[in-house]
């Protein structure tokens, strides 16, 4: 039977976001106190949570606006909500984790850790990702993966129109279809180093009941990593 | 012919110069547009055509030598807990490390802060030798995010976001190929050698309501300890500015046209966005108009070269100016030293300007080891100071003459304009007259 903790109650009903985000930047080091944080009545409020530095585990209970997570280090984060724009934009690592769905930007230029999303992600999922890597229990908008250039993203359901536009070195698998690909990203082939891949991307973000195998990847043409004229009608 | 250009029968085009027949040339042999550094080369209206009144029998100068004509400036007033308080009212603009050398960015650190005002990173992150050599370092927010995170966030003076630059606005950034070395690949999470492109636009967010509350999560990152700066290139600057303000700017950066580049196309340099000179005075009324002027500090750039465009562009209601060309040259950029090297590039010293090359035989735009390693940042540090002190007691001799105990105190009933266009873009008289062309009309 798991060691039950104590859980810090935060209501931002009656707590400013300021006074939230300070107590949580205050926890630092490798075994902050408390460690196991819970926010309620978040009412869609922007910031929840950002600039985290400690392995501490927060559960926001409702949606939250943009910027949720945003530069997240270590800390786990998980929304029981929706999110706005720009979820854990740019974290570093950790996991941060939303139930439901996401909005456009989803992890941004993300440079580590893990972010899931059980629903849909709007449009822009995991643009210039850098290292993070995602997983979307659902579809994803267009212009995903746009610029994208380390890390993985891997999509469930559908992707939009112009995915992986400009992509550089991300892996982007999707299970469904794909509206379009963007320019310099093309189908390639799924070898078993890149199952591998998705295998233990859907184990880490739960979703054991999806079979690798339906996946097909895509990836950069690497035909416009330096200007040539030739390729000008692609610019 | 001779080098002038002219023998008795020979007429040059005006509309087709040698510059404009080369660059057809050029075109038609490469197929490529013209990507170059330095900024806008063409000749603009620019503070050279405004002048200073001085003090007269209606106005009391102060004594050259003696008395007092203060220079500090402090950023940051509006919201930060930590605001920047400078010595002087000229700093270093962003400049990234990639377009520039490690040591020339060090250089740059060295100079600002032994004369007491700040440094800026660029597109690319901040390395360890700027943090070191700065005591006072704006950390920029780019785009391209490349090498963004929360730690160097946290351990700057001051976050700037980036929205667009005089010399390209609305247009992203390019690190062509062969500038990227294995640490500016690894900084950027790129492989090393492929052209590196930034995009022209966020990825997180893209208007202005959705700009307030994004300086609102950089903030809540650090604790509102830090500045923000917004920085614009020069285009519709009294929207800009205004909306800037309402998004929750501290501090906000004016870029002219005439600001520099490392690597833009020439066609972009030299025909987007608006000089400096009527930047300055839309973004001082956007800011009048809302109440926030000096609330708000306002720093401007672009072509500012002497103490005499410093004093214009305070005089105007700028409370600080930024220069990156100049901070260059004083550091060694296109020194007639070079010559002999600059001529094996096909350039010479005083015209160079391919900067996006990685070239540069002084080392400061280049991440050639070799080149690079040639640069000494300590007296590249150095010059960098003297100039700054140069600028500043430039600007102090042209206070103390207008009467100013404060180069703050400069206004522009101190100025004249030269020129009908001047004159107009100012806001400020055309000498001899009490004209303002386009006072009282639409703007």
């Amino acid at each position: 039977m798991a060691v039950v903790t104590d859980v810090e109650v935060v209501d931002l009903g009656t707590t400013s976001l300021r006074e939230l985000n300070q107590r949580l930047h205050d926890v630092a080091g490798e075994e902050p106190e408390p460690r196991r944080w819970r926010v309620v009545n978040p009412n869609g409020s922007h910031a929840v949570a950002c600039g985290l530095d400690a392995p501490l585990e927060v559960e926001i209970a409702g949606h939250v606006g943009y910027y949720c997570a945003g530069m997240n280090k270590r800390a786990t984060v998980r929304v029981r909500g929706n999110a706005g724009p720009g979820l854990a934009e740019n974290m570093m690592s950790g996991t941060v984790v939303v139930d439901g769905n996401a909005s456009q930007s989803a992890g941004a230029t993300g440079r580590g850790g893990l972010l899931v999303v059980h629903g849909d992600a709007g449009a822009r999922c995991g643009i210039s990702m850098k290292g993070v890597d995602i997983v979307v229990r659902g579809s994803i908008g267009h212009l995903s993966a746009f610029m994208a250039q380390r890390g993985a993203l891997v999509v469930c359901g559908d992707a939009g129109e112009a995915l992986g536009d400009s992509i550089y070195e991300t892996h982007v698998y999707v299970r469904g279809t794909v509206a379009s690909l963007g320019a310099d990203c093309i189908e390639k082939e799924l070898e078993e180093r890149h199952l591998l891949e998705v295998q233990s991307l859907l184990q880490r973000a739960g979703c054991r009941d999806v079979d690798p195998f339906e996946f097909r990847r895509y990836g950069s043409a690497r035909q416009l990593y330096n200007f040539r004229i030739d390729n000008a009608g692609a610019y | 012919m001779t080098t002038s250009g002219w023998e008795p029968g020979l007429r040059e085009s005006y509309l087709y110069d040698r510059n404009v027949i080369a660059e057809i040339q050029r075109a038609a042999r490469e197929g490529i547009y013209d990507i170059r550094g330095f900024g806008a080369k063409r000749r603009l209206p620019h503070f050279d055509d405004l002048l200073l009144l001085g003090a007269s029998i209606s106005r009391y100068p102060l004594e050259g030598y003696r008395e007092r004509c203060g220079t500090d400036v402090v950023h940051g007033t509006r919201y930060a807990t930590k605001p920047l308080a400078l010595k002087l009212p000229v700093t270093i603009a962003g400049m990234s490390f990639g377009a520039l050398s490690a040591p020339a960015k060090e250089a740059l650190g060295r100079g600002a802060s032994e004369v007491g005002t700040s440094t800026t990173t660029g597109d690319g992150g901040m390395t360890d030798e700027e943090r070191l050599s700065s005591k006072t370092l704006v950390y920029q927010l780019l785009p391209s995010r490349y090498g963004m995170n929360p730690d160097d966030l946290r351990r700057a003076d001051a976050i700037e976001v980036v929205v667009g630059q005089g010399a390209k606005p609305g247009g992203g950034g390019m690190l062509l190929g062969h500038k990227i070395s294995d640490r500016v690949a690894e900084m950027r999470d790129l492989p090393r050698g492929i052209d590196q492109r930034s995009a022209s636009r966020h990825p997180d967010w893209t208007g202005p309501d959705d700009l307030e509350i994004k300086i609102l999560e950089l903030r809540e990152i650090t604790d509102w300890e830090k500045p923000v700066f917004v920085k614009v290139g020069a285009t519709r600057t009294y929207y800009d500015v205004q909306l800037a303000v309402k998004a929750g700017a501290d501090v906000i950066v004016v870029d002219g046209m005439q600001g520099g580049t490392a690597a833009t196309q020439d066609v972009f340099i030299e025909h987007a966005g608006i000089p400096t000179l009527p930047a300055v005075r839309l973004a001082v009324q956007a800011l009048t108009e809302l109440g926030m002027h000096r609330r708000v500090q306002l720093i401007v750039s672009g072509g500012i070269r002497t103490g005499a465009d410093v004093a214009k562009a305070l005089a105007l209601g700028a409370d600080a100016v930024s220069i990156g060309t100049a901070a260059l040259i004083a550091m060694g950029d296109n020194s007639p030293e070079y010559d002999e090297q600059y001529r094996a590039l096909g350039s010479a010293a005083g015209f160079y300007d391919d900067w996006q090359a990685g070239y540069d035989p002084v080392g400061i735009s280049t991440q050639d080891d070799e080149l690079a390693g040639a640069f000494d940042p300590v007296v590249g540090g150095r010059r960098l100071a003297n100039y700054l002190r140069v600028l500043t007691l430039e600007a102090q001799t042209l206070a103390r003459a207008c009467g100013k105990s404060h180069v703050h105190n400069l206004e522009p009933e101190d100025l004249v304009a030269l020129t009908v266009e001047a004159a107009a873009m100012a806001g400020v008289p055309l000498a001899g007259t009490n004209w303002i062309p386009g006072v009282g009309e639409a703007r």
